[in-house]
């Protein structure tokens, strides 16, 4: 008989059960609840009480008055509104063919066009904005004179400064969110339903018109109520191309408030519809995707195969093409060139060629190279802090560890529901002035992206704590194992792949964000999003598109490598 | 004193109680089996007893110790118990030894007597050789295995399993049950074993406790819960059965709708106007009476399935009682609307009260 088998009554460790409160995962999820009070509420709780506060701090509606009550400033806020149901139309028309191409139809080279979604979703609007100003500025941009060279005449046909330049332009870069929700909605149509349609005689184009676009609908809307919020909220596109277009935008307008003489109050209280806007709408969005009756969604059942759509599939595959081309190659293109040039203007010549501007930004201009490294290390920090906080969050609200845990998450997430210049707003107030002085450091832009990025690593923790087996876990407390081996030992290296896909998920909307950074930096901190707006009010162009080659080079490269690491999808899943 | 004790438990959700004023004792090295349909209770109460589950009302004791309670709650990892779950929950990311040594580890075992324990027990669920294999690897007998030895080289004051071969095909789910009463039998760990398998419980288990709607119908020894129920429900859940009204009056056992009596058998109540009664299918006998069978009249068949074993016969009594199922040999050859005579052995006749 084996030794293991000596001692029958067995060494038991229950005889020092500790006391409730000796467990040291309490101490971290209750500080980590704190933290995330502080961060959340904190500055959207001062943007709402500033906004009632005079310059002097007394109460006033005064505030409300100023910045509302002028015919300007509603018309900057109705400018906004039209500007987003443009916006919003144009990425329907761009992301819709798109996912079903890619999901449902035959068409070839679907495995490329995803990864040009993808593409456009990784490039910083800021940078696209810059890109097409080269591309359809009205008089030196390279189409309009490629036009006059070809057809004569006075001037060429585009003008990007303009209502529908702006417009198209925002919608390149934020159609993809059109694409994700759509493809991942399609993605979990069985074929059995089609199939049933086609069986009680309904031929291909009413099949897709009367059973699977109904079926994703509500999917669709969810991603247009989403696209129109942001492009309202947008500010870098807006700030580089309606200002000189002469498009008075709520944001621009926000951002005019920060002039001098700085008005915070009545900024904030500018602020305040478009906020009541954006909590209307996500929650009418949460209650669209989350009604119950699309069995589509059941994501269970039947094989799926693509839809032979015969020739239609060259037309869709030249629409695919066509995108890709306006969206991320045309835009690359005349970046890179625009880097090599001495003068952009001169366009493409013998003598106009150089490598001068990667040397310049490099070992000359220092501004540019430390946005650049700053760039990066605050979305380094940011990535790093938001997976840690994210996962946390998501584990103590999934497992029901803390109290009130729909508290909890709500607090997580309600950043969302904050555009962020909006946002940015109410991170000014609270940090920039005394007791705590942050304006200028590095450590803001951190604690703002921070705030501003929480909810996207919640959502993605929380989907990644949900699809671990809670067996797994009690089996560690079981054998004698508290909260934090539990998380040390199991969670986090099973979730570990996930987790990258999120740290670069974020790693990548911070080195795109404008908005938030805009009032916060000063000239130590300054990020390449906020440079761009300052080279861009120079002209200083050749410059510019060095910093966004360099910006879009490492993006890619991080983006490659998570693929390699979290798998293809990881950047275009459904949040 | 018993080494686990469970008083008067009860859990509510709600105003629904899902486990409700259940007692039970546990003796030193006894391997006791929580019975019942999805939804009875068993693996709510399994989890009390584990600590993942707070009381509403009652206490849990181990060694005389409270350990749950509708005031306090020791958490899991401090009540040195082990588990095996139904989804075997082996750590993806670890090695099976890893997976095994996981408790020992965290109970700051030295690390050559971890390791030399970790060794035995994966010689004794004949699994040494994949020491080194990660769970993907495995198949799920060997993933079982590795959830049986990863729980017993911790040495647990209470073993509890939630239905570990449930997920087990029909075969290897008989193995595994003799593989774990063989472990048992050589540790004599305090087991509470849940499962809704009947024929799984009786291979395992020392006692059966029946639950049904949140309540403990009977605890016995397999063989009493099977020859003596004490409720309809048991009698139905564990094995078939046919229940019949009666009455028993001077230890004379007569069944509504047949002709003859019985008498009772001792420990069974003598006086008791109005009876159910449970009589197995295989302890009534078509045609000829069988030694120490009883004649209760005649029977006519109303349907029959022929399952190779043996015959299904359903009957009607001649004098208007309810229909009886019965099992008869291969060879007892009847058919439909046939008329026979109808025998039964007492033994398999159980007063319900």
């Amino acid at each position: 008989m084996p030794s293991v088998s000596d001692v029958v009554r067995p060494a038991g460790i229950r005889g020092a059960a500790p006391h409730r409160l000796a467990d040291p995962a309490l101490w971290l999820f209750g500080a980590l609840i704190l933290l995330l009070a502080f961060l959340v509420a904190n500055p959207i709780l001062r943007l709402i009480w500033d906004s009632f506060l005079t310059a002097d701090g007394s109460l006033t509606l005064s505030n409300y008055v100023l910045a509302l009550g002028r015919s300007r400033h509603l018309q900057a806020l109705l400018n906004s509104l039209m500007l987003g149901a443009a916006v919003t139309l144009l990425a329907l028309a761009l992301g819709v063919p798109l996912a079903l191409a890619v999901s449902r139809t035959n068409m070839p080279l679907r495995g490329l066009t995803h990864l040009s979604v993808l593409a456009a979703f990784v490039m910083p609007n800021f940078l696209g904005a810059i890109a097409w100003i080269l591309l359809a500025g009205p008089n030196a941009g390279w189409i309009n004179r490629l036009w006059i060279a070809l057809f004569g005449g006075a001037g060429g046909p585009l003008n990007i400064f303009s209502f529908w330049g702006l417009a198209c332009v925002i919608a390149f870069y934020t159609f993809p969110l059109v694409y994700v929700f759509t493809k991942s909605a399609l993605d979990l149509v069985s074929t059995e339903l089609e199939d049933a349609a086609a069986i009680h005689g309904a031929g291909k184009f009413r099949t897709l018109t009367r059973v699977t676009l109904p079926l994703v609908l509500p999917s669709i809307v969810g991603a247009a109520i989403l696209i129109f919020l942001e492009s309202v909220a947008l500010y870098g596109t807006p700030a580089l191309i309606a200002i000189p277009a002469g498009i008075n935008l709520a944001t621009t307008q926000i951002a005019s408030f920060f002039e001098n003489p700085m008005r915070i109050e009545q900024a904030a209280a500018f602020a305040m519809p478009i906020l009541a806007l954006t909590v209307v709408m996500l929650d009418l969005q949460r209650r669209i995707l989350s009604r119950k009756g699309f069995v589509s969604v059941s994501g269970k059942g039947g094989e799926r195969r693509p839809y032979d759509i015969g020739l239609w599939k060259w037309l869709l595959l030249g629409y695919a093409g066509a995108v890709a081309l306006l969206t991320v190659v045309l835009p690359l293109a005349i970046l890179v060139l625009a880097s090599l040039s001495k003068a952009w203007g001169r366009g493409v010549a013998t003598g106009n060629l150089s490598l001068a501007n990667y040397h310049a930004i490099f070992f000359q201009q220092l501004t540019v190279r430390s946005a650049l490294v700053n760039t990066v290390v605050y979305a380094v920090v940011t990535a790093l802090v938001c997976v840690g906080t994210g996962l946390c969050v998501a584990y103590a609200t999934q497992r029901r560890i803390t109290p009130w845990p729909g508290l909890v998450q709500f607090l997580a997430l309600a950043p969302i529901a904050v555009p962020g210049l909006i946002l940015a707003i109410g991170l000014y107030a609270a940090y920039a002035g005394p007791p705590l002085s942050l304006y200028g450091l590095g450590v803001l832009i951190v604690i703002a992206f921070t705030t501003r990025f929480l909810p996207i690593a919640v959502t993605a923790c929380a989907a990644a704590v949900r699809s671990l087996n809670p067996e797994l876990e009690e089996a560690v407390r079981v054998l004698g194992g508290g909260r934090i081996t539990v998380l040390a030992k199991v969670v986090f290296p099973l979730l570990k792949k996930t987790l990258v896909g999120v740290f670069i998920l974020i790693f990548v909307v911070c080195t795109k964000e404008l908005s938030t950074a805009v009032f916060l930096t000063g000239p130590a901190s300054r990020v390449v999003s906020v440079l761009t707006l300052d080279l861009s009010e120079q002209g200083n162009y050749e410059i510019l598109a060095v910093m966004g080659v360099v910006l879009v080079a490492i993006t890619t490269l991080v983006v490659a490598l998570g693929m390699r690491v979290a798998g293809r999808d990881f950047m275009l899943r459904r949040p | 004193m018993s080494k686990l004790a469970l008083k008067n438990i009860r859990k509510n959700y709600g105003p629904v109680a899902v486990v409700d004023d259940l007692s039970l004792d546990l003796h030193q090295g006894e391997l006791v089996t929580l019975l019942g349909p999805s939804g009875c209770g068993k693996t709510t109460t399994l989890r009390m007893i584990a600590g993942f589950i707070e009381l509403t009302a009652g206490t849990i004791e181990v060694d005389g110790q409270p350990i749950s309670s509708a005031q306090r709650t020791v958490a899991p990892e401090h009540r040195g118990m082990s588990m095996i779950f139904q989804s075997y929950a082996i750590w993806p990311n670890m090695t099976v030894a890893e997976n095994v040594g996981f408790g020992l580890n965290v109970r700051r075992t030295p690390a050559k007597e971890a390791q030399q324990r970790v060794h035995e027990m994966l010689e004794l669920v004949h699994l040494a050789p994949l020491a080194q294999r990660y769970p993907a690897e495995l198949s799920g007998g060997q993933q079982q295995r590795v959830a049986l030895a990863r729980a017993m080289v911790v040495r647990p004051e209470v073993l509890l399993l939630d239905e570990p071969l449930s997920n087990l095909d029909a075969n290897l789910r008989e193995e595994m049950a003799q593989e774990i009463r063989r472990l048992h039998d050589e540790f004599k760990f305090t087991t509470v074993y849940v499962t809704h398998d009947q024929s799984e419980a009786m291979t395992i288990s020392d006692r059966i406790a029946v639950l049904n709607l949140g309540r403990l119908e009977q605890v016995d020894t397999p063989w009493k819960l099977y020859n003596q129920p004490r409720t309809p429900f048991v009698a139905g859940f564990i094995g078939q059965t046919n229940l019949v009204g009666g009455s028993v009056r001077a230890g004379r056992i007569t069944l509504n709708g047949l002709n003859g009596e019985l008498a009772a058998q001792p420990g069974m109540p003598q006086e008791l106007a109005s009876a159910r009664l449970s009589i197995r299918p295989q302890s009534l006998y078509l045609g000829p009476a069988v030694a120490g069978a009883v004649a209760m009249g005649w029977v006519s068949v109303v349907s029959r399935t022929y399952l190779g074993e043996h015959w299904n016969y359903l009957v009607r009594p001649r004098s208007g009682g309810e229909l009886l199922k019965v099992h008869a040999p291969p060879s007892c050859l009847l058919e439909v609307g046939q008329e026979c005579a109808l025998a039964i052995d007492p033994g398999g006749v159980a007063v319900l009260g």
